[in-house]
Formats: C-alpha cells, sequence, structure tokens
C-alpha cells in the first residue's frame, strides 16, 4: 500500500538523500560551489514540485531526477543534442584483461578488499569527470543514480541506442584511466602479463 | 545456452539488468559451466559497486544540510495558509 506523505517527512525523508546527491552533483559540476548550488536548486524545485510527486513512487528516484533536469537545463544544454564526442576507443574488457598486471604483493588477499585497494576514491572520482559530458551524465545516472536506459533515454531525450552506446564507451574509457592511474601509483607491472599473443 | 563470445556481449545489460528474463536465463546457464566468463562477470560487478562506493565518498561543506534545509521555504507555506 502506498504510504502517504505530508510536507514534512518529505523534508525528513528527502534530506536522508542529501550525502549521495551532493556527491552526483560533485561529479556532475566537479566543483564545490557549483554541486552546492545545483542542490539548493534542486531541493528548491523538489518543494515546489511536492504537490506534484506522485505518492507512492520512489522518493529518492524523483529527487536524483529533478537533480540530473536541473544541472542539465542549467549548465548543458549541449547534452541532448547528438553530437558524439571525440573519445578513444578502448578495447574490450580492458582492466579484466589486465588484471595479472597488478602487483599481488601490493594488495590484500581477499578479492573484495583488492578490488578497494586498486583505485582510491580520488582515482574513481577523478576518472568519472575526466569523461566528456555526453558520457559522464549517463554514466552517473546509471552507474551511480540506478536509472533504467529508458529512463536514462527520456531525461536525456535520446534514442535508446545512443544511452547504451555512450555508457560502454564510457565504462571503458573509464577502466582505461583507473589502470593509468593504478599504473603511476606503482601497483603495476606490465611484465607481469607476459606475452598479448595467445 | 549462449557461447563465452555472446555471454560477454551481454555483460553489460545483464550487469544493468536490462536483458529480458529468458535471455538473462541463457547467460546465468553460461556461467555456472564457464569459469571464465563467471569471472569476468564477477568482476565487473565488484567493480561496479567499488565505483559506486568511491565515486560518492564525499564530505559535505560546512553547513550544508541547514543551508539545504531552508530550500524548504516559506512561501509555500504561505500559499497553503491563503489556499
Amino acid at each position: 500500500m502506498a504510504q502517504i506523505i505530508g510536507r514534512e517527512t518529505f523534508t525528513v525523508d528527502a534530506m536522508q538523500y542529501a550525502p549521495q546527491l551532493f556527491s552526483t552533483a560533485l561529479r556532475m559540476t566537479r566543483n564545490r560551489a557549483d554541486a552546492e548550488d545545483l542542490m539548493q536548486e534542486t531541493f528548491t524545485k523538489a518543494w515546489r514540485a511536492f504537490d506534484s510527486y506522485q505518492q507512492g513512487t520512489n522518493l529518492r528516484a524523483w529527487l536524483f531526477r529533478i537533480l540530473t533536469n536541473t544541472y542539465i537545463n542549467k549548465y548543458n544544454s549541449q547534452m541532448r543534442k547528438p553530437i558524439e564526442t571525440e573519445l578513444d576507443e578502448v578495447e574490450e574488457l580492458y582492466l579484466f584483461k589486465r588484471l595479472g598486471a597488478f602487483d599481488q604483493s601490493q594488495l590484500s588477499q581477499s578479492a573484495e578488499d583488492q578490488m578497494l585497494e586498486m583505485f582510491t576514491d580520488d582515482e574513481v572520482k577523478n576518472a568519472i569527470e575526466e569523461l566528456p559530458e555526453t558520457f559522464r551524465i549517463p554514466l552517473l545516472m546509471s552507474d551511480l543514480e540506478g536509472f533504467s536506459y529508458k529512463e536514462i533515454a527520456e531525461i536525456l531525450d535520446v534514442p535508446i541506442g545512443t544511452v547504451m552506446s555512450r555508457l560502454h564507451r564510457g565504462r571503458k574509457a573509464m577502466q582505461k584511466m583507473l589502470y593509468e592511474y593504478a599504473k603511476e601509483r606503482g601497483l603495476v607491472n606490465e611484465s607481469l602479463l607476459g606475452p598479448q599473443d595467445e | 545456452m549462449a557461447d563465452c563470445q555472446e555471454t560477454l556481449q551481454e555483460l553489460e545489460r545483464f550487469l544493468d539488468s536490462e536483458l529480458p528474463p529468458g535471455r538473462s536465463e541463457q547467460i546465468l546457464s553460461h556461467l555456472k559451466v564457464c569459469s571464465d566468463c563467471q569471472g569476468a562477470f564477477e568482476f565487473h560487478a565488484e567493480l561496479r559497486i567499488a565505483i559506486r562506493t568511491k565515486a560518492t565518498s564525499d564530505e559535505l561543506p560546512e553547513g550544508f544540510l541547514d543551508r539545504l534545509k531552508s530550500c524548504f521555504g516559506d512561501e509555500i507555506l504561505g500559499q497553503d495558509a491563503s489556499a
């Protein structure tokens, strides 16, 4: 049964999503002042639009939708145009194929911990923020916000195929950047990869 | 059942929960018998989690939540009162 919430409950519930929304706003705008402005605008709009909030729908998704729409309208009208920004082609499964090059002596035993040690928080944030906007926004909407292809296509007003291709290319480019960062940090020894001719 | 090439081609749509149910089952039955593909799927699933966790670890600016709360403003309350 859908729960009917009033404005007071709404403000409490919305505040609980503020940290996640702020992180996404930061990855979108790439600076704290603009991210804070974007958040304030998002929350102001959410408050004003509360009457049109469909009771029982996912509040988190509703707020992310307002955040993303606000960002696109305010900072980036280019997003909805079908220009494909230059992004180098990256080999499929780029990172997975290079796992053998990670120096095991510098990493934990457990696979789960290893994954967290291979890349620092700042490296992941930088890799996302380095992506051209046409790739970065769909990636944030999918990997951080959890929107479906269809929802992303609707919000960005592009075909679903475009969403899938931008996600695919953006993710690969990000993997390549993460690998380069790990290399710079001395975590990678490429001689461990052995001959690439199998 | 799907082969390795087909399975790896569906990796992203599978992790994005975008495959039709029948197709997901074909992929899953391949993963059960193919440890190479299973390894690739597990790696990407874990990578997804690591990226989400690390990309959302930001400290809020000082006083941020209070400033945000003030966005839940008076004007609407005023409108409500006059309605």
